[in-house]
């Protein structure tokens, strides 16, 4: 019976596996497809004649955002990993009066919808270009949509090193304290030691979400600063491209973040689990 | 003073990011707010104050009677559909099953790509065109003898469809949720239940299910605040098109396209309330029951 029981579970998982990767399969075969096979009646077919051809246009027309969403992604995942540890390290570690109220504070900022803060930020960044004189910096550039990332990227880097750092035994502090280590020696020598875990969850999970983020990089950035999601959409929005184009470059454009998934898939689960506000 | 220089090196070690989400997340807010009890309905304006009128006012508007309608049933269907999903995916999987690794992998793999570039493949699969039009699900419907639809484009149900790509996207997320939470239940408990005689059934209604309310709440909570500020997906599926119109692409037209900032920050204001109404509890509740444990 109990037997049964897991064949038919078995088979119920691997019906919705094939659910699953239906759109997967839809954008593999229609990337490869030539525009001669565009017919909707050859929709679901392999294709006849597999080409490059689809997938070398769109390389052309997504490179530009490819690399500006580079010089988004990995400088503000190692700004927001070095601010979310530091305050992990202090709020779990050196605690002050008020610093759960702060916490709270601060974690109201993860569920935001950010929609409430984009006028006025959009404001406050023509503000900054205006005041420094450096025009497609702030509002326009890459190095404003930098800011708002590491900024609004703060409550959940925090949250993941907190809840790291309280498994740190508070002896092991007192220890270096003991033989005269300040604050920032016994973080340097003892905490950031052990951080590595917590720098691969927050380092992955900020990548991802500023590589996939859509809502700032419409708000904040300009032609020459488009990351990949907004080139994508202006791609996929033109009546002009052919299907085979569109879903070559969403493979093109999602291949970092898949290849971080699959081949750092543990720590991904970790920080999202941290996001559900589990330790 | 002993102890003020024991917390204050801390203190000063936060304090960029004190400062920064004091300006970032309050201080904008506010100034959000404050924009939006403006009538500042052009770009060069200063804007009055005029108090709560914007609030009131954009009830006339059919497009807003209609975004939030939209908002009502896309939110209604997507986190359903992805708590039923994601909980059956993790009651399949919770007692241990042969690849099991390989399921979780496929399930959660969604959450790895941006909606974008998802929402292009959604966009094809669920075109509207019909019979040797048909591409997509329409077709796949067809060849095998099921109804067609018009999918997202119905002007009644549109929404429903819109928030199936969601669904998939997320259910995954859900599942990884519920699989915690199961494997969290001691099987001592289980164990305990079934020495008393109750059925297998039995065990899950009255052992299992009650365990995992938390878990149920904080999906309900990400569910939800992340299907009231639905935009990404909506805009890559089907643009700026009123048949799909949510507050978010409401918002973002009436900053790019009508040039009205009273009327977005007004728009926006309604998302942030209709998000903090439910999440402020939550956090307090769950900041008080981790202090307690």
């Amino acid at each position: 019976m109990r037997h049964a029981g897991s064949w038919v579970r078995l088979v119920l998982l691997i019906a919705f596996v094939v659910v699953f990767l239906i759109p997967i399969y839809v954008l593999l075969v229609t990337s490869f497809k030539p525009l001669t096979e565009a017919d909707p009646g050859q929709a679901w077919n392999l294709p006849e004649t597999w080409t490059f051809e689809a997938w070398g246009v769109a390389w052309e027309k997504l490179a530009p955002g490819l690399w500006n969403s580079v010089l988004l992604a990995v400088p503000g995942s190692i700004l927001s990993c070095a601010l979310g540890s530091m305050n992990g390290y202090v709020l779990s570690k050196w605690r002050f009066p008020g610093a759960d109220v702060l916490f709270t504070l601060f974690l109201f900022g993860m569920f935001i919808p950010y929609q409430g803060v984009m006028i006025p930020l959009v404001q406050l960044l023509v503000g900054l270009n205006e005041l420094t004189g450096l025009q497609g910096v702030f509002y326009g550039g890459i190095p404003g949509l930098v800011l708002a990332h590491v900024v609004y990227g703060i409550p959940i880097c925090t949250l993941i090193f907190r809840n790291y750092y309280v498994t740190i035994p508070d002896e092991l502090i007192e220890a270096s304290r003991v033989d005269g280590a300040g604050m920032l020696r016994a973080y340097w020598s003892v905490v950031l030691p052990v951080s590595g875990p917590a720098i691969a969850v927050v380092i992955i999970w900020q990548f991802t979400s500023l590589w996939n983020d859509f809502l700032f990089a419409v708000f904040l950035t300009g032609p020459t600063s488009w990351p990949t999601t907004v080139m994508l959409n202006n791609i996929a929005g033109a009546q002009a491209t052919p299907y085979s184009q569109q879903m070559a470059a969403a493979i093109l454009a999602s291949i970092p973040t898949m290849l971080i998934y699959v081949l750092l898939g543990r720590f991904f689960m970790r920080g999202l689990m941290a996001g559900a506000l589990k330790g | 003073m002993r102890r003020v220089r024991a917390w204050l090196p801390g203190l000063l070690l936060v304090t960029p990011s004190i400062v920064a989400i004091g300006v970032f997340v309050y201080g904008l807010l506010g100034w959000n707010f404050r924009l939006a009890m403006t009538d500042q309905h052009d770009e060069v304006s200063e804007g009055g104050f005029v108090g709560l009128r914007n609030f009131i006012d954009i009830w006339d508007q059919a497009r807003w009677h209609l975004s939030v309608n939209h908002a009502i049933v896309f939110t209604v269907v997507f986190v359903a559909g992805a708590l039923v999903l994601g909980w059956f995916l993790a009651f399949l999987m919770e007692k241990g099953i042969w690849g099991e690794g390989t399921f979780r992998a496929i399930y959660l793999f969604p959450m790895a790509v941006s909606f974008v570039a998802t929402g292009i493949v959604w966009r094809w699969l669920m075109n509207s065109g019909m019979d040797e039009r048909a591409v997509g699900l329409n077709r796949l419907f067809d060849a095998v003898g099921l109804p067609q639809w018009e999918w997202f484009r119905n002007q009644e149900w549109g929404m429903a469809a819109m928030a199936l790509p969601a669904v998939w996207q997320m259910s995954g997320y859900v599942m990884a949720l519920f699989l915690a939470g199961f494997r969290g239940v001691p099987e001592e408990l289980r164990e305990a239940a079934r020495v008393d005689g109750a059925t297998e059934w039995g065990v899950y209604r009255h052992v299992v299910l009650p365990l995992l309310r938390p878990v149920t709440l904080s999906a309900l909570i990400i569910l939800g605040h992340i299907s009231l500020k639905v935009f990404d997906l909506i805009v890559a599926v089907s643009g700026k098109q009123i048949v799909t119109d949510v507050p978010a692409v409401f918002m973002w037209v009436a900053v790019f396209d009508s040039h009205d900032p009273a009327k977005g920050a007004t728009i926006a204001a309604y998302i942030v309330l209709s998000v903090a109404v439910f999440v402020i509890p939550y956090l307090i509740w769950s900041v008080r029951k981790e202090r307690r444990s």
